[in-house]
Protein backbone atom coordinates (compact mmCIF):
# COMPACT_ATOMS: atom_id res chain seq x y z
CA UNK A 1 0.00 0.00 0.00
CA UNK A 2 1.33 3.25 -1.01
CA UNK A 3 -1.20 5.46 2.03
CA UNK A 4 1.31 5.79 4.98
CA UNK A 5 -0.22 3.74 7.84
CA UNK A 6 0.41 6.63 10.48
CA UNK A 7 -2.53 8.66 8.92
CA UNK A 8 -5.07 9.05 11.38
CA UNK A 9 -8.30 7.43 10.11
CA UNK A 10 -11.47 9.21 10.69
CA UNK A 11 -13.33 5.98 9.27
CA UNK A 12 -13.01 2.37 10.02
CA UNK A 13 -15.17 -0.12 8.16
CA UNK A 14 -14.78 -3.99 9.04
CA UNK A 15 -16.86 -6.54 7.66
CA UNK A 16 -19.87 -4.01 7.19
CA UNK A 17 -23.05 -5.54 6.13
CA UNK A 18 -26.48 -4.08 5.21
CA UNK A 19 -29.49 -5.46 4.22
CA UNK A 20 -33.12 -4.06 3.69
CA UNK A 21 -35.29 -7.15 4.43
CA UNK A 22 -34.16 -10.10 2.40
CA UNK A 23 -32.34 -7.56 0.01
CA UNK A 24 -28.38 -7.89 0.23
CA UNK A 25 -27.47 -4.04 -0.18
CA UNK A 26 -23.55 -4.37 0.67
CA UNK A 27 -21.32 -7.37 2.19
CA UNK A 28 -17.80 -7.99 3.98
CA UNK A 29 -16.75 -3.96 3.39
CA UNK A 30 -13.16 -3.32 4.64
CA UNK A 31 -11.90 0.29 4.43
CA UNK A 32 -10.27 2.93 6.17
CA UNK A 33 -11.01 6.71 5.40
CA UNK A 34 -8.17 9.06 6.22
CA UNK A 35 -8.43 12.54 7.94
CA UNK A 36 -8.48 15.84 4.96
CA UNK A 37 -8.54 13.21 2.13
CA UNK A 38 -11.11 12.87 -0.52
CA UNK A 39 -12.00 9.40 -0.76
CA UNK A 40 -14.33 8.97 -4.00
CA UNK A 41 -16.85 5.96 -4.66
CA UNK A 42 -17.50 4.94 -7.98
CA UNK A 43 -19.95 2.39 -9.09
CA UNK A 44 -22.81 1.67 -11.21
CA UNK A 45 -26.33 1.93 -9.73
CA UNK A 46 -27.41 -0.94 -6.98
CA UNK A 47 -23.52 -0.84 -6.26
CA UNK A 48 -24.59 0.15 -2.43
CA UNK A 49 -22.81 3.90 -2.02
CA UNK A 50 -25.67 5.40 -0.91
CA UNK A 51 -26.34 2.54 1.66
CA UNK A 52 -22.90 2.76 2.89
CA UNK A 53 -23.41 6.29 3.65
CA UNK A 54 -26.70 6.32 5.46
CA UNK A 55 -24.87 3.55 7.56
CA UNK A 56 -21.75 6.27 8.38
CA UNK A 57 -24.28 8.57 9.49
CA UNK A 58 -27.06 6.11 11.21
CA UNK A 59 -29.91 6.78 9.11
CA UNK A 60 -30.81 3.09 9.43
CA UNK A 61 -32.53 4.35 12.85
CA UNK A 62 -34.96 5.73 11.09
CA UNK A 63 -36.12 3.22 8.74
CA UNK A 64 -36.68 -0.34 10.34
CA UNK A 65 -36.12 -2.81 7.01
CA UNK A 66 -32.36 -1.26 7.03
CA UNK A 67 -30.42 -3.67 9.12
CA UNK A 68 -26.36 -2.80 9.24
CA UNK A 69 -24.03 -5.52 10.83
CA UNK A 70 -20.21 -5.16 11.25
CA UNK A 71 -17.62 -2.85 13.10
CA UNK A 72 -18.15 0.86 11.34
CA UNK A 73 -16.06 3.34 13.70
CA UNK A 74 -16.23 7.20 13.17
CA UNK A 75 -13.08 8.77 15.06
CA UNK A 76 -12.77 5.32 16.61
CA UNK A 77 -16.06 5.00 18.03
CA UNK A 78 -18.60 2.56 16.28
CA UNK A 79 -21.17 4.43 15.39
CA UNK A 80 -23.88 2.23 16.76
CA UNK A 81 -22.44 2.63 20.32
CA UNK A 82 -22.71 6.68 20.23
CA UNK A 83 -25.01 7.06 22.89
CA UNK A 84 -26.55 10.65 21.58
CA UNK A 85 -26.73 9.64 17.15
CA UNK A 86 -27.80 13.25 17.18
CA UNK A 87 -24.57 14.43 17.85
CA UNK A 88 -23.14 12.01 15.68
CA UNK A 89 -25.14 13.52 12.70
CA UNK A 90 -23.88 16.37 13.57
CA UNK A 91 -20.69 15.74 13.48
CA UNK A 92 -21.33 14.63 9.65
CA UNK A 93 -22.56 16.46 6.43
CA UNK A 94 -24.43 15.34 3.77
CA UNK A 95 -25.35 16.41 0.72
CA UNK A 96 -28.17 14.65 -1.35
CA UNK A 97 -28.25 13.99 -4.74
CA UNK A 98 -31.24 16.33 -5.46
CA UNK A 99 -31.13 20.03 -3.58
CA UNK A 100 -33.08 20.28 -0.77
CA UNK A 101 -33.75 24.12 -0.08
CA UNK A 102 -35.79 23.64 3.20
CA UNK A 103 -38.82 25.69 3.27
CA UNK A 104 -37.49 28.51 4.90
CA UNK A 105 -35.47 31.71 3.98
CA UNK A 106 -32.07 31.45 3.10
CA UNK A 107 -30.71 32.97 6.01
CA UNK A 108 -32.83 30.36 8.43
CA UNK A 109 -31.66 27.32 5.90
CA UNK A 110 -28.15 27.69 6.71
CA UNK A 111 -28.68 28.77 10.15
CA UNK A 112 -30.58 25.77 10.78
CA UNK A 113 -27.17 23.72 12.14
CA UNK A 114 -26.16 26.18 14.25
CA UNK A 115 -29.55 26.44 16.20
CA UNK A 116 -29.92 22.95 16.13
CA UNK A 117 -26.15 23.27 18.53
CA UNK A 118 -28.16 26.19 20.47
CA UNK A 119 -26.31 29.34 18.80
CA UNK A 120 -28.81 32.48 19.44
CA UNK A 121 -26.97 35.59 19.40
CA UNK A 122 -28.06 37.19 15.79
CA UNK A 123 -24.03 38.70 15.48
CA UNK A 124 -22.84 34.51 15.82
CA UNK A 125 -25.38 33.29 13.37
CA UNK A 126 -24.96 36.01 10.70
CA UNK A 127 -21.50 35.19 10.79
CA UNK A 128 -21.50 31.55 10.65
CA UNK A 129 -24.30 32.51 7.47
CA UNK A 130 -21.50 34.70 5.61
CA UNK A 131 -18.90 32.59 6.14
CA UNK A 132 -20.57 29.06 4.84
CA UNK A 133 -22.30 30.88 2.03
CA UNK A 134 -19.26 32.48 0.99
CA UNK A 135 -16.88 29.25 1.38
CA UNK A 136 -19.81 27.60 -0.90
CA UNK A 137 -19.62 29.83 -3.61
CA UNK A 138 -23.17 31.27 -3.27
CA UNK A 139 -22.47 34.33 -0.91
CA UNK A 140 -22.37 37.01 -4.16
CA UNK A 141 -25.89 35.70 -5.62
CA UNK A 142 -27.74 35.27 -2.49
CA UNK A 143 -26.42 38.76 -0.17
CA UNK A 144 -28.82 40.52 -0.91
CA UNK A 145 -31.99 38.37 -0.54
CA UNK A 146 -31.18 36.25 2.24
CA UNK A 147 -35.10 36.59 3.12
CA UNK A 148 -36.43 34.78 0.12
CA UNK A 149 -37.30 31.16 0.22
CA UNK A 150 -34.27 28.55 -0.16
CA UNK A 151 -36.62 26.68 -2.24
CA UNK A 152 -36.77 29.24 -4.83
CA UNK A 153 -33.07 28.88 -5.93
CA UNK A 154 -32.40 27.36 -8.97
CA UNK A 155 -30.95 23.92 -9.03
CA UNK A 156 -27.55 24.87 -9.05
CA UNK A 157 -27.93 27.82 -6.13
CA UNK A 158 -29.92 25.12 -4.30
CA UNK A 159 -27.00 22.89 -4.30
CA UNK A 160 -24.89 24.93 -3.18
CA UNK A 161 -26.93 26.04 -0.71
CA UNK A 162 -27.22 22.31 0.81
CA UNK A 163 -23.52 22.42 0.90
CA UNK A 164 -23.22 25.60 2.58
CA UNK A 165 -25.89 24.28 5.24
CA UNK A 166 -23.65 21.14 5.31
CA UNK A 167 -20.62 23.32 6.42
CA UNK A 168 -22.55 24.92 8.56
CA UNK A 169 -22.58 22.34 10.84
CA UNK A 170 -18.80 22.65 10.74
CA UNK A 171 -18.89 18.77 9.87
CA UNK A 172 -15.93 16.37 10.79
CA UNK A 173 -16.43 14.41 7.69
CA UNK A 174 -18.12 15.97 4.61
CA UNK A 175 -20.34 12.96 2.23
CA UNK A 176 -21.49 14.17 -0.90
CA UNK A 177 -23.88 11.78 -2.69
CA UNK A 178 -23.86 12.30 -6.44
CA UNK A 179 -24.10 16.09 -5.92
CA UNK A 180 -23.79 17.10 -9.78
CA UNK A 181 -26.83 15.39 -10.59
CA UNK A 182 -28.88 18.39 -11.19
CA UNK A 183 -26.34 21.33 -11.52
CA UNK A 184 -24.52 22.51 -14.13
CA UNK A 185 -21.31 21.73 -15.67
CA UNK A 186 -20.16 25.53 -15.22
CA UNK A 187 -21.85 25.66 -11.23
CA UNK A 188 -20.17 21.62 -10.99
CA UNK A 189 -16.57 23.16 -11.55
CA UNK A 190 -17.36 26.00 -9.16
CA UNK A 191 -18.42 23.33 -6.45
CA UNK A 192 -15.33 21.22 -7.22
CA UNK A 193 -13.13 23.90 -6.82
CA UNK A 194 -14.52 24.19 -2.85
CA UNK A 195 -14.51 20.99 -2.37
CA UNK A 196 -10.28 20.91 -3.18
CA UNK A 197 -10.27 23.86 -0.33
CA UNK A 198 -12.13 22.09 2.08
CA UNK A 199 -10.18 18.87 2.06
CA UNK A 200 -7.79 21.22 4.23
CA UNK A 201 -10.24 21.32 7.02
CA UNK A 202 -12.40 18.64 6.98
CA UNK A 203 -12.50 14.69 4.81
CA UNK A 204 -14.74 14.34 2.56
CA UNK A 205 -16.20 11.05 0.95
CA UNK A 206 -17.37 11.51 -2.99
CA UNK A 207 -19.58 9.14 -4.27
CA UNK A 208 -20.12 10.16 -7.84
CA UNK A 209 -21.24 8.53 -10.80
CA UNK A 210 -19.18 10.39 -12.98
CA UNK A 211 -15.81 8.62 -13.18
CA UNK A 212 -13.60 11.88 -14.32
CA UNK A 213 -15.20 13.44 -11.02
CA UNK A 214 -13.54 11.18 -9.32
CA UNK A 215 -9.94 11.04 -10.74
CA UNK A 216 -10.13 14.86 -10.74
CA UNK A 217 -10.90 15.34 -7.03
CA UNK A 218 -10.77 12.19 -4.93
CA UNK A 219 -6.93 11.24 -3.84
CA UNK A 220 -8.23 7.43 -3.69
CA UNK A 221 -10.76 6.03 -4.92
CA UNK A 222 -13.08 2.85 -4.20
CA UNK A 223 -14.59 0.88 -7.02
CA UNK A 224 -18.18 -0.70 -5.93
CA UNK A 225 -19.94 -3.07 -7.64
CA UNK A 226 -23.29 -5.16 -6.87
CA UNK A 227 -22.52 -4.13 -2.60
CA UNK A 228 -19.12 -5.27 -2.56
CA UNK A 229 -15.82 -3.35 -2.86
CA UNK A 230 -14.06 -4.43 -5.63
CA UNK A 231 -10.81 -2.53 -5.32
CA UNK A 232 -9.78 0.19 -3.70
CA UNK A 233 -6.58 1.93 -4.39
CA UNK A 234 -5.01 5.38 -5.46
CA UNK A 235 -6.68 7.62 -7.84
CA UNK A 236 -3.86 8.22 -9.81
CA UNK A 237 -2.74 4.88 -10.09
CA UNK A 238 -6.49 2.97 -11.02
CA UNK A 239 -6.55 5.52 -13.88
CA UNK A 240 -3.13 5.19 -15.24
CA UNK A 241 -4.04 1.62 -15.62
CA UNK A 242 -2.98 -0.03 -12.77
CA UNK A 243 -5.86 -1.72 -11.23
CA UNK A 244 -5.84 -5.38 -9.60
CA UNK A 245 -8.99 -6.45 -11.23
CA UNK A 246 -10.13 -6.25 -14.47
CA UNK A 247 -13.63 -5.17 -13.72
CA UNK A 248 -12.55 -2.18 -12.64
CA UNK A 249 -10.70 -1.25 -15.44
CA UNK A 250 -13.74 -2.54 -17.61
CA UNK A 251 -15.50 0.06 -15.96
CA UNK A 252 -12.88 3.32 -15.25
CA UNK A 253 -12.61 2.55 -19.33
CA UNK A 254 -16.70 2.78 -19.82
CA UNK A 255 -16.90 -1.21 -21.11
CA UNK A 256 -19.64 -1.85 -18.35
CA UNK A 257 -23.68 -2.98 -18.66
CA UNK B 1 -51.82 26.72 -58.05
CA UNK B 2 -54.05 23.49 -58.13
CA UNK B 3 -56.70 23.81 -55.02
CA UNK B 4 -55.94 20.98 -52.07
CA UNK B 5 -58.51 18.17 -52.29
CA UNK B 6 -60.94 18.38 -49.45
CA UNK B 7 -61.00 14.87 -47.35
CA UNK B 8 -62.99 12.55 -48.70
CA UNK B 9 -66.16 12.62 -46.59
CA UNK B 10 -66.25 8.82 -45.64
CA UNK B 11 -62.80 9.88 -43.47
CA UNK B 12 -64.73 12.62 -41.89
CA UNK B 13 -68.00 10.71 -40.19
CA UNK B 14 -69.55 11.62 -36.79
CA UNK B 15 -69.26 8.27 -35.31
CA UNK B 16 -70.63 6.84 -31.67
CA UNK B 17 -68.10 7.60 -30.25
CA UNK B 18 -67.77 11.20 -31.00
CA UNK B 19 -71.34 11.97 -29.71
CA UNK B 20 -70.66 9.76 -26.70
CA UNK B 21 -67.53 12.08 -26.23
CA UNK B 22 -70.08 15.26 -26.47
CA UNK B 23 -72.70 14.17 -24.28
CA UNK B 24 -69.98 12.98 -21.50
CA UNK B 25 -68.42 16.61 -21.73
CA UNK B 26 -71.98 17.99 -21.28
CA UNK B 27 -72.86 15.57 -18.23
CA UNK B 28 -69.89 16.44 -16.77
CA UNK B 29 -69.94 20.34 -17.07
CA UNK B 30 -73.27 19.96 -15.34
CA UNK B 31 -72.18 17.93 -12.55
CA UNK B 32 -69.36 20.49 -12.30
CA UNK B 33 -71.68 23.39 -12.38
CA UNK B 34 -74.28 21.81 -9.98
CA UNK B 35 -72.28 23.01 -6.49
CA UNK B 36 -72.55 26.90 -8.01
CA UNK B 37 -76.24 26.38 -8.82
CA UNK B 38 -77.17 24.67 -5.31
CA UNK B 39 -74.85 27.69 -3.73
CA UNK B 40 -76.66 30.38 -5.48
CA UNK B 41 -79.98 29.05 -5.10
CA UNK B 42 -79.72 28.56 -1.31
CA UNK B 43 -78.39 31.74 -1.23
CA UNK B 44 -81.30 33.39 -3.37
CA UNK B 45 -84.20 31.62 -1.58
CA UNK B 46 -83.22 32.62 2.33
CA UNK B 47 -82.71 35.88 1.03
CA UNK B 48 -85.97 35.91 -0.69
CA UNK B 49 -87.30 34.85 2.24
CA UNK B 50 -85.60 37.11 4.72
CA UNK B 51 -85.82 40.34 2.55
CA UNK B 52 -88.83 41.45 3.25
CA UNK B 53 -88.01 41.86 7.24
CA UNK B 54 -84.74 43.41 6.18
CA UNK B 55 -87.00 45.96 4.41
CA UNK B 56 -90.00 46.43 6.71
CA UNK B 57 -88.79 45.08 10.20
CA UNK B 58 -85.34 45.35 10.08
CA UNK B 59 -83.45 47.93 12.34
CA UNK B 60 -79.35 47.47 11.67
CA UNK B 61 -79.00 48.94 14.91
CA UNK B 62 -81.07 46.57 16.98
CA UNK B 63 -80.01 43.03 14.86
CA UNK B 64 -76.54 43.92 16.05
CA UNK B 65 -76.77 45.89 19.05
CA UNK B 66 -79.55 44.76 21.41
CA UNK B 67 -79.39 41.73 23.36
CA UNK B 68 -83.43 41.81 23.32
CA UNK B 69 -84.58 39.13 21.15
CA UNK B 70 -88.18 39.19 22.19
CA UNK B 71 -90.02 37.53 18.64
CA UNK B 72 -93.21 36.34 20.31
CA UNK B 73 -93.74 39.54 22.85
CA UNK B 74 -96.84 42.16 21.88
CA UNK B 75 -94.29 44.70 21.33
CA UNK B 76 -91.61 42.08 19.44
CA UNK B 77 -87.83 43.32 19.63
CA UNK B 78 -85.21 41.45 17.07
CA UNK B 79 -81.85 42.29 18.85
CA UNK B 80 -79.26 39.19 17.84
CA UNK B 81 -76.32 40.47 19.71
CA UNK B 82 -76.95 37.77 22.99
CA UNK B 83 -77.18 35.04 20.00
CA UNK B 84 -74.18 36.10 17.99
CA UNK B 85 -71.96 36.48 21.05
CA UNK B 86 -73.47 33.28 21.83
CA UNK B 87 -72.48 31.04 19.01
CA UNK B 88 -69.08 33.21 19.22
CA UNK B 89 -67.75 31.87 22.36
CA UNK B 90 -69.22 28.52 22.00
CA UNK B 91 -66.93 28.52 18.94
CA UNK B 92 -63.91 30.46 20.75
CA UNK B 93 -63.90 27.70 23.16
CA UNK B 94 -64.58 24.77 20.98
CA UNK B 95 -61.48 26.24 19.29
CA UNK B 96 -59.53 25.82 22.27
CA UNK B 97 -60.69 22.11 23.02
CA UNK B 98 -60.01 21.12 19.68
CA UNK B 99 -57.00 22.86 18.65
CA UNK B 100 -54.44 20.52 20.52
CA UNK B 101 -56.38 17.52 20.26
CA UNK B 102 -56.79 17.81 16.49
CA UNK B 103 -53.21 19.44 16.04
CA UNK B 104 -51.78 16.45 18.47
CA UNK B 105 -53.79 13.29 16.82
CA UNK B 106 -52.25 14.75 13.36
CA UNK B 107 -48.74 15.57 14.33
CA UNK B 108 -48.96 11.50 15.87
CA UNK B 109 -50.15 9.92 13.22
CA UNK B 110 -48.32 11.84 10.33
CA UNK B 111 -44.89 11.62 12.10
CA UNK B 112 -44.78 9.18 14.63
CA UNK B 113 -47.39 6.03 14.01
CA UNK B 114 -46.65 3.07 11.32
CA UNK B 115 -48.17 0.72 9.94
CA UNK B 116 -51.82 -0.60 11.68
CA UNK B 117 -51.70 1.86 14.27
CA UNK B 118 -51.20 4.69 11.73
CA UNK B 119 -54.57 3.02 9.46
CA UNK B 120 -56.61 2.07 12.99
CA UNK B 121 -56.03 5.33 14.17
CA UNK B 122 -56.84 7.31 10.94
CA UNK B 123 -60.28 4.88 10.41
CA UNK B 124 -60.85 5.47 14.20
CA UNK B 125 -60.51 9.08 13.58
CA UNK B 126 -62.55 9.36 10.65
CA UNK B 127 -65.46 7.16 12.56
CA UNK B 128 -65.37 9.81 15.28
CA UNK B 129 -66.57 12.61 12.58
CA UNK B 130 -69.19 10.33 11.55
CA UNK B 131 -70.88 10.07 15.06
CA UNK B 132 -74.49 11.62 14.78
CA UNK B 133 -74.87 15.54 16.25
CA UNK B 134 -77.75 14.61 18.41
CA UNK B 135 -75.37 11.95 20.19
CA UNK B 136 -73.00 14.43 21.06
CA UNK B 137 -75.96 16.98 22.65
CA UNK B 138 -77.25 13.49 24.18
CA UNK B 139 -73.67 13.23 25.90
CA UNK B 140 -73.55 16.91 26.99
CA UNK B 141 -77.16 17.10 27.75
CA UNK B 142 -76.57 14.13 30.41
CA UNK B 143 -73.24 13.14 31.05
CA UNK B 144 -70.92 16.58 30.05
CA UNK B 145 -73.83 18.45 32.53
CA UNK B 146 -74.05 16.36 35.58
CA UNK B 147 -70.01 16.21 34.98
CA UNK B 148 -69.59 20.24 35.17
CA UNK B 149 -72.23 20.34 37.91
CA UNK B 150 -69.90 18.25 40.21
CA UNK B 151 -66.20 19.35 39.32
CA UNK B 152 -67.28 23.17 38.72
CA UNK B 153 -69.75 23.19 41.67
CA UNK B 154 -72.27 25.48 39.52
CA UNK B 155 -75.87 25.13 39.66
CA UNK B 156 -76.29 24.89 35.84
CA UNK B 157 -74.13 22.53 33.66
CA UNK B 158 -75.76 23.74 30.19
CA UNK B 159 -73.72 26.60 29.45
CA UNK B 160 -70.99 27.64 27.30
CA UNK B 161 -68.05 25.25 28.28
CA UNK B 162 -70.38 22.08 28.25
CA UNK B 163 -71.43 23.02 24.31
CA UNK B 164 -67.81 24.78 23.88
CA UNK B 165 -66.35 21.35 24.79
CA UNK B 166 -69.00 19.27 23.22
CA UNK B 167 -68.61 20.93 19.70
CA UNK B 168 -64.61 21.13 20.25
CA UNK B 169 -64.57 17.46 20.20
CA UNK B 170 -66.91 17.07 17.19
CA UNK B 171 -65.01 19.44 15.40
CA UNK B 172 -61.55 17.71 15.90
CA UNK B 173 -61.98 14.41 13.68
CA UNK B 174 -62.36 16.57 10.61
CA UNK B 175 -59.88 19.52 11.73
CA UNK B 176 -57.34 15.58 12.31
CA UNK B 177 -58.20 14.47 9.41
CA UNK B 178 -56.82 18.29 7.42
CA UNK B 179 -54.17 18.82 9.21
CA UNK B 180 -52.79 15.64 8.88
CA UNK B 181 -53.22 15.52 5.18
CA UNK B 182 -51.61 18.64 5.22
CA UNK B 183 -48.62 17.31 7.20
CA UNK B 184 -48.67 14.42 4.86
CA UNK B 185 -48.08 16.87 1.79
CA UNK B 186 -44.12 18.22 3.61
CA UNK B 187 -42.02 15.92 1.39
CA UNK B 188 -39.66 13.66 3.11
CA UNK B 189 -37.50 14.82 1.51
CA UNK B 190 -37.27 17.87 4.35
CA UNK B 191 -37.43 15.85 7.12
CA UNK B 192 -34.75 13.32 5.87
CA UNK B 193 -32.51 16.82 5.10
CA UNK B 194 -33.19 17.57 8.35
CA UNK B 195 -32.66 14.67 9.86
CA UNK B 196 -29.13 14.16 8.50
CA UNK B 197 -28.02 17.41 9.91
CA UNK B 198 -29.09 16.00 13.49
CA UNK B 199 -31.93 17.65 14.47
CA UNK B 200 -34.30 15.66 16.82
CA UNK B 201 -37.72 14.33 15.97
CA UNK B 202 -39.00 16.93 18.01
CA UNK B 203 -36.88 19.77 16.21
CA UNK B 204 -37.69 18.79 12.41
CA UNK B 205 -41.47 18.50 13.56
CA UNK B 206 -41.43 22.20 15.52
CA UNK B 207 -38.64 23.93 13.16
CA UNK B 208 -39.62 22.09 9.51
CA UNK B 209 -42.73 20.29 9.44
CA UNK B 210 -45.16 22.76 10.51
CA UNK B 211 -43.70 25.67 9.79
CA UNK B 212 -43.97 23.99 5.92
CA UNK B 213 -47.57 22.64 6.71
CA UNK B 214 -48.55 26.09 7.77
CA UNK B 215 -51.40 26.94 5.92
CA UNK B 216 -52.90 23.57 6.17
CA UNK B 217 -53.23 23.76 9.32
CA UNK B 218 -54.73 27.18 9.39
CA UNK B 219 -56.82 26.40 6.69
CA UNK B 220 -57.99 23.42 9.17
CA UNK B 221 -58.47 25.67 11.62
CA UNK B 222 -61.07 27.38 10.01
CA UNK B 223 -63.24 24.68 9.07
CA UNK B 224 -63.33 24.12 12.08
CA UNK B 225 -64.51 27.52 12.73
CA UNK B 226 -67.15 27.15 10.38
CA UNK B 227 -68.31 23.69 11.73
CA UNK B 228 -68.98 25.71 15.03
CA UNK B 229 -70.79 28.42 13.55
CA UNK B 230 -72.67 26.21 11.86
CA UNK B 231 -73.49 23.44 14.03
CA UNK B 232 -76.80 23.15 15.89
CA UNK B 233 -78.44 20.07 17.50
CA UNK B 234 -75.68 19.69 19.78
CA UNK B 235 -75.62 23.08 20.65
CA UNK B 236 -79.10 23.69 21.27
CA UNK B 237 -78.92 20.76 23.53
CA UNK B 238 -75.73 21.92 25.81
CA UNK B 239 -75.85 25.41 25.35
CA UNK B 240 -79.05 26.01 27.97
CA UNK B 241 -80.47 27.36 25.22
CA UNK B 242 -81.25 31.09 27.51
CA UNK B 243 -81.04 34.68 25.91
CA UNK B 244 -77.61 35.80 28.08
CA UNK B 245 -74.31 37.81 27.11
CA UNK B 246 -72.06 35.17 28.62
CA UNK B 247 -69.55 36.98 31.57
CA UNK B 248 -68.05 33.94 32.45
CA UNK B 249 -68.12 30.00 30.65
CA UNK B 250 -70.49 28.71 33.11
CA UNK B 251 -73.24 30.95 31.64
CA UNK B 252 -75.80 29.40 29.35
CA UNK B 253 -76.63 30.88 26.22
CA UNK B 254 -78.14 30.48 23.01
CA UNK B 255 -76.62 30.30 19.59
CA UNK B 256 -77.93 31.73 15.98
CA UNK B 257 -78.10 27.63 14.94
CA UNK B 258 -80.27 26.60 17.91
CA UNK B 259 -82.60 29.54 17.25
CA UNK B 260 -83.59 29.16 14.02
CA UNK B 261 -84.06 24.94 14.94
CA UNK B 262 -86.11 25.74 18.02
CA UNK B 263 -88.20 28.41 16.69
CA UNK B 264 -88.98 28.13 12.71
CA UNK B 265 -91.59 25.47 13.59
CA UNK B 266 -93.69 27.36 15.43
CA UNK B 267 -93.95 30.55 13.28
CA UNK B 268 -96.05 31.72 10.41
CA UNK B 269 -94.73 31.71 7.39
CA UNK B 270 -94.69 35.09 6.23
CA UNK B 271 -94.90 36.93 9.53
CA UNK B 272 -92.47 39.19 10.93
CA UNK B 273 -90.31 36.59 12.93
CA UNK B 274 -89.82 34.49 10.25
CA UNK B 275 -88.24 36.61 8.17
CA UNK B 276 -86.27 37.65 11.35
CA UNK B 277 -84.97 34.16 11.81
CA UNK B 278 -84.59 34.14 7.56
CA UNK B 279 -81.85 36.87 9.32
CA UNK B 280 -80.46 34.55 11.21
CA UNK B 281 -79.81 32.72 8.46
CA UNK B 282 -78.49 35.35 6.05
CA UNK B 283 -76.33 36.09 8.67
CA UNK B 284 -74.87 33.08 9.00
CA UNK B 285 -74.65 32.03 5.76
CA UNK B 286 -72.39 35.10 5.21
CA UNK B 287 -70.45 34.01 7.95
CA UNK B 288 -69.58 30.64 7.13
CA UNK B 289 -69.15 31.82 3.58
CA UNK B 290 -66.31 34.17 4.24
CA UNK B 291 -64.27 31.25 6.87
CA UNK B 292 -64.66 28.86 4.02
CA UNK B 293 -63.11 31.06 1.50
CA UNK B 294 -60.70 31.96 3.66
CA UNK B 295 -59.58 28.43 4.26
CA UNK B 296 -59.68 27.85 0.73
CA UNK B 297 -57.62 30.88 0.02
CA UNK B 298 -55.17 29.86 2.74
CA UNK B 299 -54.89 26.53 1.31
CA UNK B 300 -54.59 28.10 -2.39
CA UNK B 301 -51.64 30.27 -0.66
CA UNK B 302 -50.04 26.74 -0.45
CA UNK B 303 -50.04 25.81 -4.02
CA UNK B 304 -48.11 29.10 -4.94
CA UNK B 305 -44.94 28.33 -3.26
Amino acid sequence: MVTEPSRTKVLEVRDLSIAYGAKTAISGLHLDVFENEIFGIIGPANSGKTSFLRAINRMDAFDSAMKVRGSLRFMSTEVASWRNDYALRRQIGVVFPLPVGLPMSIYDNVAFAARLRGVRKKQQLDEAVERCLTRAALWDEVKDRLDSLGSQLSGGQQQRLTIARALSQEPTLLMLDEFSIAVDPVTTMRIEDVLKELKQEMTIILVTNLVQQAERLADRTAFFLNGELVEIGETEHLFNGQTKDQRTTDYLEGRFG
Amino acid sequence: MAEKSAVPSRLDQRDASWFIDKLFQVLMFVGGISAVIFIIGIFVFITKEGLAFLFEGFSFLEFFGSINWRPTSTNPTYGALALIVGTASITGVAILVAIPFSIGAAVYISEFATGKTKETLKVLVELLAAIPSVVWGFIGLSIMNEFIIEVFDVPIGLNVLNAGIILGLMAAPIMTTIAEDALKAVPDKYREAAEAMGATRWQIIRQVVLPAAKNGLVSAVLLGVGRGFGETMAVLMASGHAINIPTSPFDSVRALTATIAAELGETAQGSEHYGALFALGIFLFLITFIINLAADLVVRGIRKK
